[in-house]
């Protein structure tokens, strides 16, 4: 499935930023995951143990924080947060209209990483 | 001096894709070229659909294809044999297109003055839906075997699409799809989606879905 290009992806990413800054090693790296993602947390770490492999990143850690289901509601403005797809359009609790403009659970992100 | 430290990085895994993507509906716009993304499972009538489609929009509207599969090259065959541009991209095991794929499939393409190019995407309705592929419209087919609870279970790929196309209408009387139940959940997830009811075998709804093609190509080219 994809997480090989989105682990390959990562791996690009954390690899330029390694250079940048002179690192022999990256331990961990943080990750923010929305969570209408179908990307799994295991999965996505047997691919990164594969692409990462002789790579100064070999053996580095996924720490996958997964950021919430946003809503703004068009009507009165306010924002809320759901826990899964199935809410996205359920009516806004602040208001009761049903028009809602997602703003995040989509994001895949890299925050930070834990380097020696 | 060997502590551990942190470095801050702070970058869209996507980032890549979604620039890619953004250039390709800009260059398609420039060229008046709607570019509609095909996405379903395999086997709920993609192909049927782009040669009905071709057929209705022959004389009218000037249409391209970019096929992509896993493996085979069967579908171009198919399409190409109707008399229609097409090619075939291999995506070799991976389940989707990239906008690098479909950036690819352009080139690949011998004439650039379509006024319609349609992409079939991997049968799959997982993957397809995270990656931007540059299109101007999202479209995915659900075919009525596969039974009415998909969009609970692939919710992503259904708020995702400006229409969905239910195939395979004839069928509906052999089986317990509830078709107001599934429109419930879908318009539930998207207000926005259309959705036509069709069947590429009798040719059921197919005017409807060609008719909303012909209205967006036309208000793609004024824009």
């Amino acid at each position: 499935m994809h997480e090989l290009p989105v682990t390959e992806s990562i791996l690009k990413i954390v690899l330029a930023h390694a250079e940048k800054n002179d690192v022999r090693r990256v331990m961990t790296i943080q990750l923010q995951v929305g969570r209408l993602s179908h990307l799994e947390d295991e999965p996505m770490q047997r691919y990164f143990d594969y692409v990462s492999r002789g790579t100064l990143a070999e053996g580095a850690k996924l720490q996958i924080e997964r950021t919430p289901i946003r809503l703004t509601c068009n009507a009165c403005a306010k924002i809320y947060t759901v826990d899964d797809a199935s809410q996205i359009n359920i009516p806004c609790p602040h208001c009761g209209k049903k028009d809602v403009t997602l703003i995040s659970g989509r994001e895949y992100f890299i925050k930070n990483m834990e380097v020696m | 001096m060997d502590g551990v430290r942190m470095i801050e990085v702070k970058e869209e895994i996507m980032a890549d894709n979604n620039q890619v993507a953004a250039g390709v509906r800009e260059r398609l716009r420039r060229q008046k070229t709607m570019l509609v993304n095909l996405m379903s499972s395999p086997g709920s009538g993609k192909t049927s659909l782009i040669l009905k489609t071709a057929q209705a929009l022959k004389g009218s509207i000037k249409l391209g294809v970019i096929e992509a599969d896993i493996e085979s090259k069967v579908d171009a065959e198919k399409v190409a044999a109707q008399g229609i541009p097409a090619v075939q991209l291999r995506t070799g095991g991976f389940c989707h297109l990239d906008a690098t794929m479909v950036t690819q499939g352009l080139e690949a393409l011998d004439k650039k003055d379509f006024d319609l190019l349609i992409i079939e995407n991997v049968g799959n309705l997982v993957c397809p839906a995270e990656f931007d592929t540059g299109a101007h419209k999202n479209v995915m087919i659900l075919s009525v075997p596969e039974g009415d609870d998909k969009p609970i279970k692939y919710p992503l790929m259904f708020s995702i699409c400006d229409v969905l196309l239910v195939n395979k209408i004839d069928y509906l009387s052999l089986s317990d799809f509830d078709m107001d139940v599934m429109r419930k959940i879908v318009l539930a997830l998207n207000p926005e989606i259309k959705i036509i009811e069709i069947s590429c075998k009798t040719g059921a709804g197919i005017s409807d879905w060609v008719d909303w093609l012909k209205k967006e190509v036309t208000a793609f080219r004024r824009a």
